[in-house]
């Protein structure tokens, strides 16, 4: 007797992804490496100072030097670009916008801000001739503090928004004023969650291509959404739709930095369309601090009310979100749908309410960065519930389980309005202490502290919103387009199947994981679907990748237009096999007579008949091919526990992170190991703000941190292993029931940290550090703890200041 | 002023006329259209750039042409030969070290400079050796483990 094997299911299993041999050979293409012939190179100058008049601008000696093609300023494009649109219209919000001109027109509110640009046949001609440019500028006061912009007095950027506010947006649930007023216990921080810059190590960049003879446009763009540039570019240039092809080819990277629409790409595709010759332009890595996009900054002032034996009854706060010199793409959405709504994350808390001010600053505008306003949601909550732990004496766990949700499976309301998909929130909770020994570990750190060692341990929760949809939700909240995905899933002759996605990877694996998908719901080998992307000449339309959408999104998409082939191919197949529909069975890639296992056919003899067409059923069309547009019915929920440990050095300040442990739950993983690779990945960002990260301005607007010697990403000696766990809960509306995992690793990781540093410094009585937590910083809070004395080790036993 | 250079770039030679302030890594993608070699900032310190230069990990960006003059560079595309993967590249692969793939040229040269050093390097010392390779991916991990599957499919010999 034989047993039947089942082979491995590849929807599950960790196989290597067929992205990495052209990346490992160095045959990819990004945008940089792009050449045309004729292609010339623009160079853009920018604004040195924060905030000034454009009094008066020469380039009569830039015109002539060598190899120059032309030079524009502001006063070129009138008539040709409008300004760049936001298209996060918040309603309700008292939105102020301003225009956002590709270059600057009478005035810079920013260092950085484009105010000319010089095309020349080379790079370097380009580069020298910007030195040429002589430009009169009235220097005016600046700000770049979020909340001092929102005071009084404080110097206007926009007459549109004297007092410097874009919108004021308020989320409230349940009776909060009710709540503090007869809480137990209040306590309250301050909150800075700094302003940093994502670094995706490919900066921004692109080659245009406009050809008059026929008016078209081809862009090749590093983005993480052609078909919202395509959209977006249209509008601004006027050249129809129709005629923009966008190609997003390899990207390095993008952590919500390249979803915004800014100035270069605009300016560029002007630079060719006056020309009549393609223009490349790549950012510098000094540019890229300057012009692409930054994240974060929120100044937050937050009150958490609770009864004395920790179970919290209210959440009340006020956020001033730097929103830079003028609004971006996104940005409007960011501090307030993705931070607000996610006030009560995985807790029962039953009122909150918050204020959300979005501020212009002279500063680079902000967008999203991985995790985009999630975080700053989780750190505010999670920060406050180490507080009231701290405060009525109670373990961080003990409070956290004392609030949290009750495991569900199909949705679970929450004060803000949203339902929750699914969750297990005590279940990754106990997985993460189980795997840490959390009593032994509290223990070892008393026993470490008797020894005069300062060891810390961070314990979070979080549940965020992904998968970005519906496209309603999208409307009603004031987002200018729609939030579902596509996917055309086609069957050639010889059974090898594409796949083409509106979504753009660019990192992520997709092009791997979206073929197990199509392997694993057609029974087709992976290794014969290809998937395409980043092409919006040869992909149907979506709304990008960001958010952690792609999989939860345009996954679905495709499992749906596989879906929709496998009907097709059956009703095919009972025709070829002479049977009733109704017994046609389908296993594996195979359709069979029920009980006759014999009479079948395989997907690609069904792929060949219907590509051929000689023998078809009445009334079915030719080939094999479906589409699919799946908007969401709802958003997905992807949650987790983290634990981190470290160690401070009362010395020096420095701490030492050693050890980092992650359970993460987004549902069925396709491919784990690609999930693992993207959990490390964002958990390091996620502690890169915490110890090391921070975009700092002077109070006139200089960025300080303006170049990669001077702003801190986290580099390989700096960090331990990551160890990653996860569970599985799936999501009960995805026709796959996953949820995404792009973003999870950021979410939690910031606050983990914080809290366990904060932990640490526990005998110093120390609360509140701001971020990043430096060794200098770390070390004064020390000594300011001491020197309060409260039962903190005496000075003398810290070493000599 | 033009200056006439020969750089031999995975073993072969490219003879052209330079301008004297010409970086090495523009030579490299732009007039030997090598554009496996990466950009990632303008202060030498991302390692996107990293090349072999007479066997030697430097950064690309921190190199006149000119002063590569008669120099022998090793970049991505002459690692691999007949389309088979070199083992480093292979080693990546098989530990899914890449993910946007930007850093990885500048990565995979800095852990070949690596193993003619040290063949069986721990975890400490590839994330010593790799401190000056920026990534923004994978958090390194993967990276560390991709370096050590290397340093034993090459049975400890660089």
């Amino acid at each position: 007797m034989t047993v039947a094997v089942e082979p491995a299911r590849v929807f599950g299993s960790g196989i290597r992804r067929r992205e990495d041999p052209r990346l490992l050979t160095g045959t990819a293409r990004y945008t940089d490496d792009i050449v045309l012939p004729g292609l010339a190179h623009a160079a853009i100058l920018r604004s040195p100072h924060a905030h000034a008049l454009i009094m008066r601008i020469d380039t009569s000696r830039a015109r002539t030097a060598p190899g120059v093609l032309g030079v524009f300023t502001a006063a070129d494009t009138d008539g040709i670009l409008t300004p760049i649109p936001c298209c996060w219209l918040l309603p309700g919000s008292n939105l102020k916008t301003t225009p956002y001109h590709p270059l600057a027109k009478d005035a810079v509110q920013y260092v950085g801000d484009p105010v000319a640009v010089v095309v020349a046949e080379s790079p370097y001609q380009a580069q020298d001739a910007l030195e040429l440019i002589d430009v009169e500028y009235e220097p005016l006061p600046a700000v770049v503090d979020p909340q001092k912009a929102a005071q009084q007095g404080a110097p206007a950027l926009h007459a549109e928004a004297p007092d410097n506010v874009a919108f004021h947006w308020t989320v409230t649930g349940g009776d909060v004023d009710a709540a503090f007023k007869c809480a137990d216990v209040i306590v309250r921080e301050r909150i800075v969650q700094q302003r940093l810059i994502p670094n995706a190590m490919e900066t921004r960049g692109a080659v245009a291509q406009f050809v008059p003879a026929t008016g078209e446009l081809t862009l090749w763009n590093t983005t993480q959404n052609p078909h919202i540039v395509r959209f977006v570019m249209s509008l601004v240039t006027g050249i129809p739709e129709d005629r923009l092809r966008v190609i997003a080819p390899e990207v390095g990277g993008g952590f919500g930095s390249k979803i915004a629409q800014i100035p270069g790409d605009f300016i560029t595709v002007f630079c060719s369309m006056k020309l009549g010759r393609p223009v490349k332009w790549t950012e510098t890595r000094t540019e890229n601090y300057q012009s692409t996009t930054h994240g974060r900054d929120h100044v937050q002032e937050v009150e958490l009310a609770a009864t004395r034996d920790g179970r919290v009854t209210g959440l009340r706060c006020t956020v001033w979100a730097g929103m830079g010199g003028y609004l971006s793409t996104a940005a409007p959405g960011i501090p307030t749908i993705l931070h607000g709504l996610m006030l009560s994350g995985p807790y029962t808390i039953p009122a909150v309410k918050e204020d959300v001010y979005g501020v212009y600053t002279n500063t680079t505008p902000v967008e999203a960065y991985r995790g985009a306003g999630r975080p700053e949601a989780t750190f505010m909550l999670e920060r406050m519930m180490d507080r009231l732990a701290d405060e009525i004496g109670l373990d961080p766990v003990d409070v956290r389980r004392r609030n949290i949700i009750p495991p569900f499976q199909n949705g679970h309301d929450v004060i803000t309005g949203l339902k929750y998909d699914s969750g297990n929130y005590e279940g990754a909770l106990a997985k993460v202490l189980e795997h840490v020994s959390y009593d032994a570990l509290r223990a070892e750190q008393k026993a470490a502290r008797d020894k005069g060692r300062y060891i810390g341990i961070g314990v979070s929760l979080y549940v965020e919103i992904c998968g970005l949809g519906p496209s309603q939700v999208a409307g009603a909240v004031g987002f200018q387009g729609g939030l579902w995905e596509s996917a055309i899933v086609r069957f050639h002759p010889s059974g090898k199947v594409n796949v083409f996605i509106g979504a753009s990877p660019h990192g992520q694996g997709e092009e791997t994981t979206f073929a197990q998908i199509v392997a694993d719901e057609l029974g087709v080998a992976v290794t014969d679907v290809k998937v395409v992307h980043g092409d919006t000449d040869a992909t149907p339309m979506g709304w990008g990748t960001y958010g952690s959408r792609t999989t939860a999104v345009g996954g679905a998409a495709l499992a749906i237009a596989t879906r929709k082939i496998k009907d097709k191919a059956k009703l095919l197949a009972s025709h070829l096999l002479e049977a009733a529909v109704e017994d046609i069975d389908y296993s594996s890639g195979r359709f069979f007579v029920r009980g006759v296992p014999d009479r079948h056919k395989t997907i690609q003899d069904i792929a060949l008949m219907a590509n051929v067409a000689w023998n078809m059923p009445e009334g079915m069309e030719a080939g094999l091919e479906a589409t699919s547009f799946y908007d969401p019915p709802n958003f997905t929920y992807p949650f987790g526990a983290h634990v981190a440990v470290v160690e401070v050095d009362p010395e020096t300040g420095h701490v030492t992170l050693k050890r980092y442990v992650a359970v993460d739950d987004c549902g069925p993983q396709i491919n784990p190991v690609i999930v693992e690779g993207q959990v490390h990945g964002g958990v390091v960002q996620g502690i890169g703000q915490a110890l090391w990260e921070e975009a700092v301005y002077d109070d006139t607007g200089q960025l300080l941190t303006g170049s990669l010697a001077d702003y801190a990403i986290p580099r390989a000696d700096m960090l331990p292993d990551i160890e990653v766990l996860s569970t599985v809960t799936p999501s009960p509306h995805h026709p796959l029931g996953v949820k995404g995992i792009g973003e999870a690793g950021t979410i939690a990781s910031t606050c983990t940290v914080y809290n366990a540093v904060i932990d640490a410094l526990e005998p110093f009585k120390v609360q509140s550090v701001r971020m990043p937590l430096t060794p200098e910083r770390v070390w004064r809070a020390i000594r300011e703890g001491a020197e309060r004395g409260a039962g903190a080790p005496p000075l003398d036993t810290l070493g000599a200041p | 002023m033009k200056l006439p250079v020969t750089i031999t770039i995975n073993g072969r030679a490219y003879q052209r006329e330079i301008e004297p302030r010409l970086l090495l890594v523009h030579f490299l993608r732009d007039m030997a259209g090598l554009t496996g070699t990466k950009i990632g900032c303008d202060t030498s310190q991302c390692g996107a750039c990293t090349v072999l230069l007479d066997g030697v990990a430097m950064k690309s960006c921190t190199c006149l042409a000119a002063q590569a003059d008669g120099a022998s560079i090793t970049t991505i595309e002459g690692l691999s030969a007949d389309g088979q993967l070199a083992p480093i590249q292979e080693a990546f692969w098989a530990k899914h070290g890449l993910q946007c793939g930007f850093c990885t040229p500048g990565m995979v040269l800095a852990t070949r400079a690596l193993l003619e050093t040290t063949p069986q390097p721990t975890p400490e010392q590839i994330r010593h050796a790799l401190e000056g390779n920026m990534c923004r991916c994978t958090g390194y991990q993967n990276i560390v483990r991709s370096v050590q599957h290397a340093a034993n499919m090459m049975g400890g010999r660089p």
